[in-house]
């Protein structure tokens, strides 16, 4: 009987986490007229018209192409700096190891809302506001700090005696890490793209504010729905629901990885 | 495990360091920068010492809003680590199902902050949304846009619905860390459904614990994007946390040198507070002195 | 302490087993005498631990009965059943001292505190663990975790039996004969019944008194030590105790005799009339221990060819070939051996014939 308390207990509490989500669903099956108008659980008139304006409006579907494609390069260069960074945080001891580890882990702690106003100078400065690159750089503020912790855990689970192997087997450095040891941390390569992937396609302040117009994100587009008429309620719960389904395909692919990710104590 | 000595890995290092340092170092120069001078224009700047600090630190507001964010921060810990652990020891252990509860869990954490905020807009409101409606129609007089007290429940519910399914995959993960045996030999001691919580799952989940209660306390003390969204802040100044405050002051009013003071101070009190969870939680499991 | 029986016990971990593979646990029979020490012993895999489980009732099996004493308990749960259980692994309750792990068990029995400390200052004293009852258990070493373990185990005066699965996994090499010592002391003191579990036949020789031989889920012996050695049941279990295993060479029935390369050897009466009625290839195995190594022919000899001879100090291994199949022989130190040509002999009474892997008998 306890047993079936707990799954009940545990239904309950999906519904409730989906709950939110459907009723979002509801309202992006239906005009906005509908919505004002009735009250009602079940779209009783389902239509596409909200989704079918996303996708033929340049100016709505191109917020999810910026999106994905800073979040895309985000991860990569997260990944690529953090992997021989993590290598030498778990393999060797050098001076000040411990405060640079430390500093990193203290970027992910600063407030975003801290670095607004001096990334906007900066990337003015430089010239690259309202770029991919300036979105994709400012969020390896908090992805990189996180992918160099969650990499270091992977690669100590790994013993050093397959290094040493290697070496005596006279392979180069960049040849062993390529062929030998980036292959046997591939889960936690996979499990550290998930994470740089989640928390870029999650953030909209920086997004928003390193952007105007040829960058903007999807979730910055989404205050277009406001119009002389009001808020387009259907149409804001369309491009919501559109928001998701990208982070819904993630988790997907991931679902056996996601519990070891955190089981190593890490993220 | 020595670590071989090698100063030449910082080499490998360089490149983490390089990017997080454009990131990071020079925009907090220039924070630091402001928060000693006032700003006219180019060219037209005056050095002001610790002017900006004393007043940040004198200001009603900011203090209001400091002790807004303690609670708000205190109340996201005392209820999602608890109900946390407790949907994670209800989880299936494996199988479909524990695959499944994954996915859903996972949900909430891969939508977009402000569009968090759209969707409790939409749930909540009195007019359209299944939640307001319902508790309306209960006869219970609820706007969140109206009354600051129905602002903060709004406000928790999505925090709770947004942030408990981190802390159930992070106590779900250090509970199937937990070999077999341990609960074979409970089971021989005769242990209680309790003991085996206090002690085998509870001290076998500290690790990943500590590394909850950092994280929730560290975003939930950072929070921006849902509350601006949800309340923008309001009604009045009822739901303005630190950082809507910020973005306020830095925004809104450009007044660049308080908010270069404010931030910096900020940034110190989640640095100490992560600091004090850490060491706290590192000596609570163990029984250490 | 008890008696346990297990009366045509089966077990499978899948919810319908339709093949053979799909059981864990083949039918058997079997009992474990009140104070006994025994040892269970099988490669990776064979179903030890499944059995182990068997008794302790973490699982229930598919089917069948489990008796403590004559009253069944097939279907208790394991903290109704009294057994103490160590797993390869030490369990310590990370948090308590080990004088709190010790009295852990007893206090969830609702054992006054008084006694607690009774058995708990009796048992730390046999297992050494009297200076560490202050302790941390998780500072301490593995072997003393162990010993935790054990020590929970014992402090119930009413304990059935105690279950060990290869408990000295994670011991070091030279503790190890310590632990296992101490083992056989605790074991004359109480006069408990032990049933160890392990895939090493050095462990179950020296520990217990009687052994069973487990492989694919099935018992293939259950014997002493001596039995194992002298009389295995199976050519499994011959070839998996004993360092090197036993030889076995094809041979056919011949008129009272087994004919082997076209040598006769003769049988004794009795396991001629045996291998008459068996079924199955007939296999002659003898220990290397005790397959005779001559120059010249002789009555009953199989001619060979001498290989390599390994030197081990007080004796030496000799590997010989016949017709493709190799034997060993393990000679003492001061025997000679042949070179080239030679001829083994099977003697009476230490060679044994199979019929489709069953002893003859």
């Amino acid at each position: 009987m306890r047993i079936q308390k707990r799954t009940i207990a545990l239904i309950l509490y999906f519904v409730l986490l989906l709950l939110p989500i459907y009723w979002m669903l509801n309202m992006s099956l239906r005009t906005n007229a509908d919505i004002l108008t009735t009250f009602s659980l079940i779209p009783t008139d389902p239509t596409l018209k909200n989704y079918l304006k996303i996708f033929t409006d340049a100016s709505w579907y191109s917020g999810y192409l910026n999106s994905i494609y800073y979040v895309t390069l985000n991860t990569v260069i997260s990944l690529t700096v953090a992997l021989p960074a993590a290598y030498a945080f778990s393999r060797y001891s050098f001076l000040g190891d411990k405060h640079m580890f430390f500093w990193l882990l203290t970027n992910r702690m600063a407030p975003p809302a801290v670095f607004l106003l001096p990334f906007f100078q900066l990337y003015s400065t430089v010239g690259l506001i309202d770029t991919h690159i300036a979105v994709a750089i400012s969020h390896c503020l908090f992805n990189v700090p996180l992918a160099v912790w969650i990499l270091e855990g992977f690669m100590s689970g790994v013993p050093r005696e397959i290094d040493e192997m290697s070496y005596i087997d006279g392979y180069s450095f960049p040849r062993f890490f390529l062929t030998v040891f980036v292959p046997l941390i591939r889960t936690g390569i996979g499990v550290t793209a998930f994470f740089c992937f989640m928390f870029s396609w999650v953030e909209l302040l920086l997004a928003r504010t390193l952007t105007t117009t040829d960058a903007k994100p999807i979730a910055a587009t989404m205050t277009r729905t406001v119009s002389a008429t009001g808020l387009d309620w259907g149409l804001l719960a369309a491009a919501g629901i559109l928001t998701i389904v990208p982070g819904a395909l993630v988790i997907w692919f991931v679902r056996n990885y996601i519990a070891k990710g955190f089981a190593l104590g890490r993220v | 495990m020595e670590k071989w000595p090698d100063n030449r890995a910082w080499f490998m290092v360089i490149p983490v360091f390089l990017v997080v340092a454009v990131s990071a170092i020079i925009p907090l120069m220039t924070v630091v920068n402001y928060s000693v001078q006032d700003i006219f224009g180019p060219g037209q700047r005056y050095f002001v010492g610790t002017e900006w600090f004393e007043q940040v630190l004198g200001d009603r507001r900011l203090h209001d809003a400091l002790w807004r964010q303690f609670l708000f921060s205190g109340l996201v810990l005392l209820i999602e680590i608890p109900l946390g652990v407790l949907i994670a020891l209800a989880m299936p252990k494996r199988g479909w199902a524990a695959s499944f509860s994954l996915v859903l869990l996972a949900l909430p954490l891969l939508i977009p902050w402000n569009v968090i905020g759209t969707i409790w807009i939409i749930f909540t409101r009195p007019d359209i949304g299944l939640f307001g409606a319902t508790i309306n129609t209960l006869g219970l007089d609820f706007d969140h846009t109206a009354r600051a007290l129905d602002a903060w429940v709004t406000l928790m519910l999505m925090e709770v619905w947004h942030w408990t399914p981190l802390v159930v995959l992070l106590a779900y993960a250090g509970l199937q860390a937990i070999p077999e045996a341990y609960y074979q030999a409970a089971r021989i001691d005769g242990a209680s459904a309790f003991a085996v919580f206090r002690y085998i799952q509870l001290p076998k989940m500290r690790g990943v614990l500590t590394i909850a209660v950092l994280l929730r306390f560290m975003d939930s003390f950072l929070i921006y994007a849902e509350p601006f969204v949800l309340t923008g802040g309001g009604p009045g100044n009822s739901t303005t946390f630190l950082s809507i405050h910020l973005v306020k002051i830095a925004v809104g009013q450009f007044d660049l040198g308080p908010a270069a003071a404010f931030s910096i101070i900020y940034f110190l009190i989640v640095l100490l507070f992560s600091w004090l969870f850490y060491q706290a939680l590192q000596r609570a499991g163990t029984g250490d002195k | 302490m008890a008696r346990i029986a297990l009366e045509r016990i089966a077990h499978a971990y899948r919810a319908n087993p339709s093949t053979d593979d799909d059981w864990a646990l083949k039918e058997l029979d079997h009992i474990w005498e009140d104070g006994g020490a025994y040892a269970l012993l099988g490669p990776s895999g064979c179903g030890k631990t499944t059995l182990l489980n068997v008794i302790s009732g973490l699982i229930t099996p598919t089917h069948g009965r489990v008796l403590f004493d004559g009253v069944e308990v097939t279907e208790s749960r394991t903290e109704q059943r009294n057994i103490a259980q160590v797993f390869q692994f030490p369990v310590i309750y990370d948090t308590m001292t080990v004088y709190e792990n010790l009295a852990f068990p007893l206090r969830n029995r609702g054992v006054p505190e008084s006694r607690i400390r009774e058995r708990i200052t009796e048992i730390a004293e046999m297992l050494d663990l009297a200076g560490d009852l202050g302790k941390r258990a998780r500072r301490l070493s593995a072997d003393a975790k162990q010993k935790i373990s054990l020590g929970r185990g014992l402090v119930r005066e009413d304990v059935a039996a105690i279950l060990f699965d290869e408990p000295l996994t994670v011991i070091d090499p030279h503790l190890k004969w310590q632990l296992r010592r101490k083992l056989k002391e605790i074991h004359s003191t109480y006069r408990l019944t032990l049933v160890y579990v392990t895939h090493d036949q050095n462990e179950a020789l020296t520990f217990a008194e009687k052994v069973v031989v487990m492989h694919e889920g099935r018992v293939l012996q259950l014997g002493t030590p001596q039995d194992l050695f002298e009389r295995p049941q199976h050519t499994f279990v011959g070839h998996f105790i004993g360092s090197p295993g036993m030889n076995f060479v094809p041979c056919t029935l011949a008129e009272g005799a087994v004919a082997v390369n076209g040598t006769r050897i003769p049988l004794d009466a009795a396991t001629a009339a045996a291998a008459a009625k068996a079924t199955g290839a007939l296999e002659l195995g003898v220990r290397p221990e005790f397959l005779g190594l001559s120059d010249s022919p002789q009555e009953g000899a199989v001619a060979v060819d001498i290989g390599d001879v390994e030197d081990f100090g007080n004796f030496k291994i000799v590997t010989v070939r016949m017709s493709g199949r190799t034997l060993k022989a393990k000679v003492p130190e001061d025997r000679g051996v042949p070179t080239g040509r030679g001829y083994v002999v099977f003697p009476a009474g230490m060679t044994r014939l199979y019929a489709g892997g069953e002893l003859v008998a």
